[in-house]
Parts: C-alpha cells; sequence; structure tokens
C-alpha cells in the first residue's frame, strides 16, 4: 500500500520492495534515504521504532542498515533498508525523528557505520577506546583483543591475540 | 568518559558534577547519569549507558533459535515471561506456525500476570525511592504470591524460560489454578490499600505532579511506546492495535493520561494492573474449557514427548535431528512485536536457513524513552531525576542488552 504510494509519487525512490510473512520491505539509495524519511512522515509513519544493521559480509555492499517505521493511525509498518559499503556513511534522521539519536549511535558502536549530520556520534554500549565493533561477523565471538590477557597472549577461547599487549 | 571531560573544562564556581550511579540505591541497575548541576537544579543530564552489556545479539548469532530462549529471560528480568512470549512469537512468525489454543492462552495468562508483576515493582520502587516505603511494602506482599505462581508454572522465580517454539515446555501444573485464584482475590484489595496510600497523598501528589512531563508528539518522535505514552495521551497499545494471541476476544479497556508527567504514568499502571487482571479472570475462565495439547504435535519444530523418544524409532530420529541439527528455517526476516509491560518489545530476525539466526536484534522498549532522559529533567530539581528515572521504568538488562 504505503510502497505503491511512494512509487507513484516518487518514482524511483524504491529501488527494490518484498513481503515476507506480512512484513513489507523497501529498499532505497543512501542518499535518497532522507528524502524518503520526510515522505513518510508526511504519510503519518511518525514514530521510528527501531534502527540497526545487518553485516554480510561476503556481499558487496557489506551492511544492511535497517529502519522500522511505524504509523500510528493506520498501524502499518514498514521496513526499509539501505545498502552501504564498507567506511560508507548513512545520512543521520536525528533532525527529524529524535530516537533515531541513541540508535544511530548503537549501529556505529556496534558496527563501525558511520552517519552524516548527527550531532553526537559516539560510542554507546562499548567504551570509548575498544577495539572493533562486536556485531561485525568477522569480529570474535570470545570478545577479541579487548578480553586477552597479558599472561598468556591467549584469548579465553584460546584464540592467539593479534594486539601487543 | 567523555562527556564528563568535557563537563569539568566548562565548570566555573557555581557548577558541579554529579554521578549517579553506576551503583546508586535509585537507579535500580547499573546505569549511570552524570548530572551537570547549578545549585540544586539539573542543567544536563548525560546517561552513561552499556554497564551491563553482555553482547546478547552476538550470543544468538551463535546459538540455536531454540537455545535463545534462556537469555531472553535476562533482557527485562521483572517480567521474563512477556520476553519468552515475544520471542517466541517471532521465531513462530518466521516459520508461519500457529500454536495450539490452550497454549495462546495460557501465555496471555502468563503475560498479564507478569505485566502486573512488572508494573508492582516499578510503582513500588517509584514510591520508596521518594519514601514511600509502606506502599512498597504492600505491593510486594503481591509480588511473592505472582513469583510463586511463576516458580509453579515455569519452575523458577525468575528466569522463567516458559515457552518453546510452538508452545510451552509443560501445562500448568494442579496446584496453580488454587494459587490464582487466591491471587485474583487478594490484588485488588493490594491495589486500594496502595491507591489509598498514594494517590491523594499530598507528599506524592507534589513530588510527581507536573513532573517530568512530556507531549504527545514529543513522545512519538522520541520513540515511545508502553504506558510512558499512554500517558502522554496517545491511546496505541498493541494488545488493541494490532492484536496477537487472540487478545482481540478478551474484554479490556486502555488508560490514558494527558500530560505524560510521572503522576500521569503512576496512574496509566495501576489502571493497567486492574485492566490485567480483568484479562486474568477471562482466562482463568476459559482455562476451565479450552482443553488439548500446549505444544505443537510438529515434531520438525518441537520436541517429540520423552516416553516417545525412549520407545519409537522414529521419535528418537526426530529428537536427534532438532538437538544436532536445529529447526529447519525458511529465509527471510521478520520483525515481530508484543506489548510487553514497558511498551513495544521488538525482535528482528533474519534467517538465512542456518541452525542460528544470522542476526538477531532485540528492540527493548526502555531504549529510546532512556534517550529523552535529559529533555526530561533539564531544569528541574536532583530529586525530580530520582522521581522520573522511577517512573520511566527502566531495566537494565534490556536497555543494554
Amino acid at each position: 500500500m504505503i510502497i505503491g504510494r511512494i512509487e507513484e509519487a516518487k518514482p524511483g525512490l524504491v529501488l527494490d520492495h518484498h513481503a515476507f510473512r506480512g512484513d513489507s520491505t523497501a529498499v532505497a539509495l543512501p542518499e535518497r534515504l532522507l528524502e524518503l524519511a520526510a515522505f513518510l512522515f508526511e504519510e503519518g509513519f511518525q514514530q521510528l521504532l527501531d534502527v540497526t544493521a545487518v553485516d554480510w559480509y561476503e556481499r558487496d555492499p557489506r551492511f544492511d542498515v535497517v529502519y522500522h517505521f511505524l504509523n500510528l493511525t493506520t498501524q502499518d509498518r514498514l521496513r526499509v533498508k539501505i545498502r552501504l559499503r564498507e567506511g560508507q556513511a548513512a545520512p543521520s534522521l536525528t533532525g527529524r525523528f529524535h530516537s533515531a539519536d541513541w540508535s544511530e549511535r548503537e549501529v556505529f558502536d556496534l558496527f563501525g557505520i558511520p552517519f552524516t549530520g548527527h550531532p553526537n556520534l559516539e560510542r554507546l554500549l562499548m567504551w570509548r577506546d575498544f577495539p572493533g565493533h562486536p556485531l561485525r561477523k568477522d569480529f570474535p565471538l570470545d570478545g577479541g583483543d579487548a578480553f586477552c590477557t597479558g599472561d598468556t597472549g591467549t584469548s579465553y577461547a584460546g584464540r592467539p591475540c593479534s594486539m601487543e599487549l | 568518559m567523555a562527556s564528563t571531560t568535557h563537563s569539568f573544562e566548562r565548570l566555573d564556581d557555581h557548577r558541579m558534577v554529579v554521578n549517579l550511579g553506576p551503583s546508586h540505591p535509585a537507579t535500580h541497575g547499573t546505569l549511570r547519569i552524570i548530572l551537570e548541576l547549578e545549585g540544586e537544579y539539573v542543567l544536563r543530564a548525560t546517561p552513561e549507558i552499556g554497564y551491563l552489556h553482555r553482547g546478547v545479539e552476538k550470543l544468538g548469532e551463535n546459538l540455536s533459535y531454540a537455545q535463545f530462549v534462556p537469555l531472553t529471560d535476562r533482557l527485562n528480568y521483572c517480567s521474563s515471561l512477556m520476553n519468552n512470549v515475544g520471542y517466541a512469537q517471532a521465531v513462530e512468525k518466521l516459520l508461519d506456525l500457529r500454536i495450539p489454543p490452550r497454549a495462546e492462552l495460557i501465555r496471555v495468562l502468563v503475560s498479564e500476570l507478569a505485566r502486573i508483576g512488572d508494573h508492582i515493582i516499578c510503582i513500588g520502587a517509584n514510591a520508596v525511592d521518594l519514601g514511600a516505603y509502606s506502599a512498597f511494602l504492600y505491593l510486594f506482599k503481591e509480588r511473592e504470591t505472582l513469583y510463586d505462581l511463576f516458580d509453579l508454572a515455569a519452575g523458577q522465580r525468575m528466569h522463567t524460560s516458559f515457552t518453546r517454539i510452538g508452545g510451552l515446555f509443560r501445562d500448568l501444573p494442579e496446584p496453580f489454578m488454587p494459587l490464582l485464584r487466591q491471587f485474583q482475590e487478594s490484588m485488588p484489595r493490594a491495589i486500594d490499600e496502595m491507591e489509598r496510600l498514594l494517590t491523594r497523598n499530598p507528599i506524592w501528589v507534589d513530588r510527581t505532579k507536573g513532573v517530568g512531563g512530556i507531549s504527545a508528539e514529543q513522545a512519538i518522535s522520541w520513540g515511545y511506546t508502553g504506558p510512558c505514552l499512554r500517558a502522554a495521551g496517545v491511546p496505541q497499545d498493541l494488545r488493541k492495535a494490532q492484536p496477537y494471541l487472540g487478545y482481540d476476544s478478551y474484554d479490556f479497556d486502555i488508560p490514558v493520561g494527558t500530560t505524560g508527567d510521572v503522576y500521569d504514568r503512576y496512574v496509566v499502571r495501576t489502571e493497567e494492573r486492574r485492566q490485567g487482571l480483568r484479562i486474568v479472570d477471562q482466562c482463568a475462565r476459559r482455562l476451565e474449557e479450552v482443553g488439548g495439547p500446549v505444544l505443537v504435535e510438529d515434531y520438525k519444530v518441537a520436541l517429540p514427548p520423552k516416553d516417545k523418544v525412549y520407545t519409537r524409532m522414529e521419535s528418537l530420529i526426530h529428537h536427534f535431528k532438532l538437538v544436532m541439527h536445529g529447526i529447519e528455517m525458511p529465509v527471510g526476516e521478520v520483525y515481530s512485536a508484543t506489548e510487553a509491560a514497558n511498551g513495544e518489545l521488538g525482535f528482528y530476525l533474519v534467517s538465512d536457513g542456518a541452525k542460528s539466526p544470522y542476526r538477531i536484534h532485540v528492540r527493548p522498549p526502555c531504549f529510546p524513552i532512556f534517550s529523552s532522559f535529559s529533555r526530561l529533567v533539564e531544569g528541574r530539581l536532583v530529586a525530580d531525576v530520582i522521581s522520573v528515572l522511577g517512573s520511566l521504568n527502566i531495566i537494565a538488562g534490556e536497555l543494554d542488552r
């Protein structure tokens, strides 16, 4: 429904869309995300419930940033995805949705995806000088170098440390 | 931390930086708020979170779908049952699986009991922070009965892990219903007693009315859900708006506030407990009529019963396949949301068809609410910080994951 309206009003804004188990997903270009968010806001999708990311480390572009919108009037939900290469920045939605503030910081913290236009892009859950981004698929499950012990030079899972201790 | 050093640089004679937490009796969990004060007034409050970050999402990517259930207990540990239900529902949505009617019914029952328990903790702790110890005591007596009920149902008081993918791990035991009836009788009295102690208590009203208010428009923009959004005047409740587990067949009302301040949140939560009891009453009546299994009899998803595993070859194979290789998952992604005690609890699952999810993301209700904390307390007294913090019901377990 909403995807049809977007395609009618702004052709080319939605690159691809699909539905699975009743969830509809729209894929957009990162450069046009702000335009899409503005249109969705006008259409009543005024709550940005969640921002997260998925690391498809073998794919190019590597990351999906996933936004979940809710329309409180019609109770429709829409998932918007943008695809980003390693190091490529996503536009920040903090200008329109206050809830994007911490969610984007979390994605920056755990995936290392920068957001342009964010007022305070700092780590949120991990400490400031933490090495690496934990939710990337190439980040080890045992916690990485930050949890290596100086005595043995290995992590507690037995993996050798790459960091100078 | 960056924000502290930054604020120290700007200090002059009048300003002071106070650390509230990470270990402070009023924070109810490990969270830290850096308060910049001018006298008794708050200039800026910067929440620092992550002290309880356990990497739940990373762990989930390396566990099978069934193994993630115990980790959901540790998200909002005040109402673990609701997290269990929310997660199981997300996986069932991914599988496109319908659970048996009795399982749905028991899930509704335990969710509402957990909601009552969660609100008891929120209001009780909020009151005790502001010095009203007796309300806390009256409420926690009932909470004890609730935890006995959880103990009977799930075998554990806190970390219940009650749901399985496709239903529940067991039916309610014999002694559950008599204790539930006792609770149904005593809980309304406890709410009345608590209301007599708080609702028109001048100290409570002075400390909560007009404190930490937020407009409906701002609340929506900040991503508020649940009682905090309803207190601001938005009648959004997923149980009514996007019914799941057959909630549309129950009779209950959604309380809404007007100003979104601490007092309104208290009133909304109080009324929600009464409405929760109404749903519990209806569940208890229906439980006598609705029989049948509490777990789907599809052995590609749920474990077959033990007596069959020991006696039949096919069941043994199913058991082995499920434990070793997990459930055969379709490729796709779902976002499933339930109305937890604090608001919308969402699970975003991405499956590539493997034994464990490719990505599992939890959308905790108190995360966006806490991000607006500075806005709620700026320009107010330090004492109001405690009052607002208690009313938001921040649970560090789900905040930090």
